[in-house]
């Protein structure tokens, strides 16, 4: 019988299977399996966690292709890599390396000031991140089969992914109480397609699977995440910045799964080893804000 | 009826929903107690690797056995690798079901496909014997023991779904599809 590949609802899919995971930044196959033995139910690969491309500044880029082959080969688990918004062949390479996911993240340098990549040209799905129920529509309008609510990645600070986390599903639970006749204006109002935030109220949640991202550090930051509802947690610098990244990223695992079971969360933060030394977002200039990319 | 789903990762809520949508009542599994008073237990899509570290962590791998010494336990996707007694990889596992089960066997995400498959032994109406599967990474059964009926495969006669008396196990997933003839003929197991 017939073979589909590529359709939406097997990228959608994916992301599903993911749900009460962790995905974890790593740079190096070792990383790799790190994560995966502490329970990663994937892992994205990367030249430089978030936090040290803070400190080399530049351009941020797509990893190098070796990089990322090493790290596929190192683990079962699904492998994504990150690309630069708009930067479509960045997201071709991804493809053809064969990448399980695309991140295309406000992380690395932007590549269009007006534009994201039509994700629909790809077979291969994507996330991408988002502060409001606008920008979440209007990424899954242009294909996103995965959503992250943005923190600010390589902090340490989870203050920025709990802020949008409480934007996006505050935004959510006013659309359930609207009428037919306000969608428009609320469509207008944020900016989103109006079918997907139709879609979105009929359904009572986003189309689609929303993780939260940067800052998480701790096991209760996983949790805290967890119980606002996000569906699960990307760790980048807070795991291999910490002092015993085994430890520290198998006790996120745990945490997300009982994110609401206070003695297990205590008891799986227990001698953790220093967490990753973390800069607040408050003491940061405007220009070192990365979740304000994205259009 | 009440039967667990097992919530430790992956698209248990998805199960949950169906179970909910036919009048049953789901109960989400983390922890052994979980288990008391369930009728039976699906293990979901997910990453297998990552259910079996937490089940093992847990002290799920021990009260699972049991109860699927007496009540019928079905494993989609990652769920049906951890029922297996063979993954061809280290990891942990269940070793309920008879079956040599290969991890991601189409190979990653472009490789995920969509198919109509039939299922003989379950869907024998004229009009509905084919179901819809969605494939995600999935596995392939590889081999099966005496004791456990193939119930479906794929056109080149490779083996997507196996029974073991009351142990169900498919390699794609039900729970996305909104059918609910799979997990109506999963309540039947226990009977």
């Amino acid at each position: 019988m017939d073979q589909t590949v590529g359709t939406m609802g097997l990228k959608r899919g994916l992301a599903q299977m993911l749900k009460g995971g962790v995905i974890m930044d790593v740079v190096t196959a070792d990383q790799a399996k790190i994560a995966e033995q502490a329970g990663a139910c994937a892992v994205m690969a990367l030249e430089r966690v978030p936090a040290d491309i803070r400190i080399h500044g530049g351009v941020a880029r797509m990893s190098d292709p070796d990089i990322i082959y090493k790290i596929m080969d190192s683990v079962t688990i699904p492998v994504m890599a990150k690309c630069r918004i708009g930067h479509f062949v960045e997201a071709q390479i991804l493809e053809a390396i064969g990448v399980d996911y695309i991140d295309e993240s406000e992380v690395l340098t932007p590549a269009d000031q007006h534009h994201h990549v039509d994700k629909y040209a790809f077979k291969i799905p994507f996330v991408c991140g988002c502060r409001n129920l606008g920008e979440a529509l209007r990424r899954i309008g242009e294909g996103a089969a995965m959503i992250r609510t943005k923190g600010e990645a390589g902090t340490g600070d989870v203050v920025e992914a709990v802020f949008h986390a409480r934007t996006v599903f505050g935004e959510i639970r006013r659309l359930i109480s609207m009428g037919n006749e306000e969608l428009m204006a609320f469509a207008k109002e944020i900016g989103a397609p109006y079918e997907l935030l139709k879609e979105t109220r009929d359904l009572g949640h986003l189309p689609v699977v929303n993780f939260a991202a940067g800052g998480i550090a701790t096991p209760a930051d996983a949790a805290l995440m967890m119980q606002l509802g996000v569906d699960g947690v990307f760790v980048g610098s807070g795991i291999f910045k910490s002092g015993n990244p085994e430890r520290r990223a198998k006790s996120i695992v745990e945490a997300t799964t009982h994110f609401r079971d206070p003695k297990i969360i205590a008891e799986v933060s227990r001698n953790l080893g220093e967490p990753m030394v973390g800069r607040s977002v408050s003491s940061m200039q405007e220009s070192e804000h990365l979740a304000i990319r994205g259009w | 009826m009440k039967m667990g789903v097992l919530a430790l990762q992956g698209d248990f809520a998805e199960h949950v929903r169906i179970l909910e949508q036919i009048g049953v009542t789901a109960v989400e599994v983390r922890l052994p107690l979980d288990l008391a008073d369930i009728d039976g237990l699906i293990i979901p899509g997910g990453e297998s690797t990552t259910i079996g570290k937490l089940a093992v962590r847990f002290g799920l791998m021990k009260p699972i056995r049991q109860l699927a010494s007496t009540k019928p336990v079905w494993g989609t996707c990652a769920g049906a690798i951890f029922l297996a007694r063979d993954a061809r990889h280290s990891q942990p596992m269940l070793g309920l079901m008879d079956i040599a089960i290969k991890r991601n066997a189409f190979g990653r995400q472009a490789e995920s496909f969509e198919t109509d498959i039939e299922v003989p032994e379950i869907f024998t109406a004229e009009d509905s014997r084919s179901v819809h599967a969605v494939f995600i990474r999935a596995p392939l059964i590889e081999s099966v023991g005496a004791d456990v009926k193939v119930l479906a495969r794929l056109s080149d006669g490779r083996i997507v779904a196996a029974r073991q008396h009351n142990l169900l196990a498919t390699a794609f997933h039900p729970e996305l599809t909104g059918d609910d003839r799979f997990h109506r003929y999963f309540l039947t197991l226990g009977r």
